[in-house]
């Protein structure tokens, strides 16, 4: 395997990584509100998010690289603003890959904090626990295995992204060719050896990956239930 | 000792380097991109130039240029996604020329399948043979206009017996898995590096199809127009490039 | 000092909507049926419920009102649920910590301590809830509570999920805390049984309003509220224990209508304890009984007579030294007796119907 493998590799744990972080930052005040809030405007909300779900990878791919390059709305706002189109750099990958995977960090959080339910909540606001408070020491480790679950999809998912990377990254070496991209090249022009050695180290890492992430969700005794 | 080296070779380095060494970025359809890994090094050697290439579909590279991929060159599948570019004013008006042209094979995996001539799909001794999409990928017009030269067409699809690809890997890849009996590949897929074919294959006469003629245009928008002009330069006429391209399986010139 | 509520809130099944004054000392009883509103009351002086209306003060501090909402976590408010709902991410030391940690040091008024020694924790800190007993959860959320050192204390039917075991174990509990600590107790409750042991005050709902409201023993005995035909009804009374006898293993009782018989008990001579006399226990006769086993005998006079659930009983309610008493007896001998408003007669009770847990 060659050094434009190692950089493809490397660029698609720093895309997972980052677009994971952001995604936990992003996603857990939204899922706190699809979960706790009273708002009519949720379900609306819900269904926006699983949206990714279903659009084909090219779809989205296609709509985002219209919007975020040089010629498209939000590319023209940023150019305005004095700053680069997103498409076609690392940038513009971690925003399609944010909302190629938004559902998979949502929606373990929401259900999650459905399960923490408002009564634990209560009881907390009894026992003097302010807003946050209640937040960080109650309702974030009763939800652990949620967050858990959110972490390692979010990142698997983004890891193996493929249709959404292509199109918005323009598959550049060293900027923008992910893993899936280069596997995909080389199994386009028949170099199987090389094609069967980065989908073994893909494969090899999210299996270890996953293991080690449901061996540590076996420790986290909390479920949402108090007793 | 080591110190006074390093320095040196700071402040040489810029000038024992040719001038004006850039970095070229090379939008190149799939089937070419094979071939074009390999000229990399030659060209390199040649201009001091660095081609970093992205793969793709002509398609999806013809949409990201169009929306301000930060490509300097294009090397399509075909001629028509340059002209169009060209048209738009997305590509350097008089760039474009023919890099390559693609050779039709009718190939199976397994040896004495097909013949020399391609009897074999007059005498029907198959069940189901593969293409690559006529609609977006110029082998597989070139494998349908075939087909339809010789009246079997038709047929062949109200028999259910024509397999679509997505493009040309997928068609060579149902042939070379074995789920279809015979496909219709690029001679450049099958041509092994002594310049032998394994399996069984036909290559198919010129009098059958349009040519298959991938070329390339400079995009508007590049930084690097001299060194741009340079490699399309060097694609159209340098011997090496040009032997480079032949083994490959492909012709060169019009 | 005092609670002073007037809380309006709409629900699907009643609408809310009550006016009083609660005592700042003692335990006061919330009750009423199933779906009266007391828990929702509860949970609106806890300020568990945003869209409630009105106004709440507490011993001068305005919790609603005005405008203003004191959410849940400012109100020096404990709060017991019915299911202990305990942290299953701490262990029993943990919740209890929990609410003392977020209590400033100066405004602690009990340690870690006292609360395990008060409802005897020791032996289970180090354990999950998960663990736990019913009783066992219980105990551990009334010491977590009362360590948020709370200026009230509300308790949401916190045994109606246990067995009799456990009641049984929780209730003297219940009564040290009662006896031994300053804080108001508010106390929902659906079991008369509770109430008349506990409660020094009963406010009675019913479909969201306020039925009736005072002191416990009064509101026993009025023949216009639904307590009488409780199946368990009867009446409570405050009285000093007198003398001992340990020979034949009782304790002399004194109240205002005279001497009782208890079986014996451990509280020193001078100490108060309730009685609770239940009125099917308690038979009339029109003479003093002579050569009977019946040891307690008391002299009351007949305030009314009313029907009772049951068609061949009758509640006769009786003034006994300034406090009333409620007797069920046949219909037949309230007739033949001929008991009527204003009889002078005499009421036994059997020992061991006195009783004091």
């Amino acid at each position: 395997m060659d050094g434009a493998d190692l950089i493809a590799l490397w660029i698609s744990f720093r895309l997972a990584a980052t677009t994971t972080l952001l995604l936990l930052l992003l996603c857990t005040p939204l899922a706190w509100w699809l979960a706790m809030g009273n708002s009519r405007w949720r379900v609306v909300v819900d269904a926006v998010v699983s949206l990714p779900l279903v659009l084909p990878p090219t779809v989205l791919g296609f709509y985002l690289l219209v919007l975020l390059g040089p010629f498209g709305g939000l590319g023209r706002v940023l150019h305005w603003l004095g700053m680069p189109a997103p498409a076609f750099t690392f940038s513009g990958l971690v925003i399609g890959s944010m909302l190629y995977s938004l559902p998979f960090a949502v929606q373990p959080l929401r259900d999650a904090f459905l399960a923490v339910g408002a009564r634990a909540l209560e009881v907390a606001a009894t026992l003097r626990a302010s807003s946050w408070n209640r937040f960080f020491t109650v309702a974030l480790p009763l939800s652990a295995r949620g967050v858990l679950s959110a972490v390692v999809l979010s990142f698997a998912h983004t890891l193996g992204e493929f249709g959404v990377v292509l199109m918005i990254g323009g598959n550049i070496p060293g900027r923008t060719q992910t893993a899936s991209i280069a596997l995909f090249n080389h199994a386009e022009a028949l170099e199987y050896g090389a094609a069967y050695h980065l989908s073994a180290i893909l494969l090899a890492v999210c299996f270890l990956l996953l293991l080690a992430v449901y061996t540590a969700n076996r420790r986290l005794r909390a479920t949402g239930m108090l007793a | 000792m080591r110190k006074i080296i390093a320095l040196l070779a700071v402040l040489l380095g810029p000038v024992l380097l040719p001038v004006h060494a850039a970095e070229l970025h090379v939008a190149v359809a799939a089937n070419f991109s094979g071939p074009l890994q390999k000229l990399a090094p030659l060209f390199q050697q040649a201009s001091g130039h660095q081609l970093i290439i992205s793969a793709g579909s002509s398609g999806q590279l013809y949409t990201q240029i169009k929306q301000g991929a930060p490509f300097d060159v294009f090397l399509s599948a075909d001629t028509d996604k340059p002209q169009l570019l060209e048209k738009a004013g997305l590509a350097v008006a008089g760039s474009q020329f023919t890099y390559a042209v693609g050779s039709l094979v009718l190939w199976s995996a397994k040896p004495g399948v097909v013949d020399g001539d391609g009897k074999i799909l007059q005498t029907q001794q198959y069940h189901l043979i593969g293409v690559a999409n006529p609609q977006t990928a110029p082998y597989g017009t070139a494998a349908q206009q075939v087909l339809t030269k010789l009246g079997l067409w038709d047929r062949l699809n109200q028999d259910h017996r024509v397999v679509t690809g997505e493009n040309i890997t997928q068609a060579w890849q149902f042939a070379a898995s074995g789920n279809v009996d015979l496909s219709f590949v690029a001679l450049s897929q099958v041509l092994g590096a002594d310049g032998s074919i394994a399996g069984s294959s036909w290559l198919v006469p010129q009098s059958l199809y349009h040519p298959i003629e991938q070329a390339g245009v400079i995009v508007a928008t590049t930084k690097q127009k001299a060194a741009a002009e340079a490699f399309m330069a060097w694609l159209h006429s340098d011997p090496a490039a040009l032997a480079a391209i032949r083994s490959a399986g492909y012709r060169t010139g019009h | 000092m005092s609670l002073s509520l007037r809380v309006q809130l709409a629900r699907p099944e009643f609408a809310l909507d009550v006016t009083c004054e609660l005592p700042s000392r003692g335990i006061t009883a919330l009750f009423g049926r199933s779906g009266g509103g007391k828990t929702t009351l509860l949970r609106c002086i806890a300020g568990l419920e945003r869209s409630a209306r009105g106004r709440i003060d507490f011993n001068g501090e305005s919790w609603q009102g005005n405008g203003r909402f004191v959410p849940a976590h400012r109100r020096a408010v404990g709060y017991v649920f019915q299911e202990s709902s305990l942290f299953p991410h701490l262990d029993v030391r943990g919740n209890l910590e929990f609410g003392l940690r977020r209590v400033p040091p100066a405004q602690r008024r009990m340690g870690l301590d006292e609360a395990v020694a008060l409802l005897d924790l020791s032996a289970l800190l180090r354990q999950r809830a998960q663990r736990l007993s019913g009783g066992e959860r219980q105990r551990v959320a009334i010491a977590r509570a009362l360590l948020t050192s709370p200026q009230l204390l509300l308790m949401d039917e916190p045994l109606s999920n246990l067995d009799q075991a456990s009641k049984a174990e929780i209730l003297p509990h219940l009564e040290r805390l009662r006896d031994q600590s300053a804080i108001p107790l508010i106390y929902v409750s659906h079991a008369l049984g509770e109430v008349m042991r506990l409660a020094d005050h009963l406010v009675l709902l019913e479909a969201g309003r306020v039925q009736a409201a005072g002191p416990l023993q009064q509101l026993l005995a009025r023949s216009d509220l639904p307590l009488a035909d409780f199946e368990d009804s009867g009446s409570v009374f405050d009285a000093v224990v007198e003398e001992h006898d340990p020979a034949y293993h009782l304790s002399y009782v004194r109240i205002a209508a005279g001497r009782l018989a208890v079986s014996l008990k451990s509280v020193p001579v001078g100490g108060h304890i309730r009685v609770r006399i239940d009125a099917r226990d308690v038979s009339l006769a029109l003479k003093p009984p002579e050569l009977t086993s019946i040891i307690n005998v008391l002299p009351a006079t007949v305030l009314d007579v009313r029907r009772d659930r049951d068609p061949a009983q009758t509640l006769v309610r009786l003034e006994a030294g300034n406090e009333p008493l409620l007797a069920r007896i046949t219909r037949r001998s309230a007739v033949q007796l001929g008991i009527v408003p204003g009889t002078l007669l005499y009421a036994q009770i059997k020992s061991v119907a006195l009783m004091e847990r």
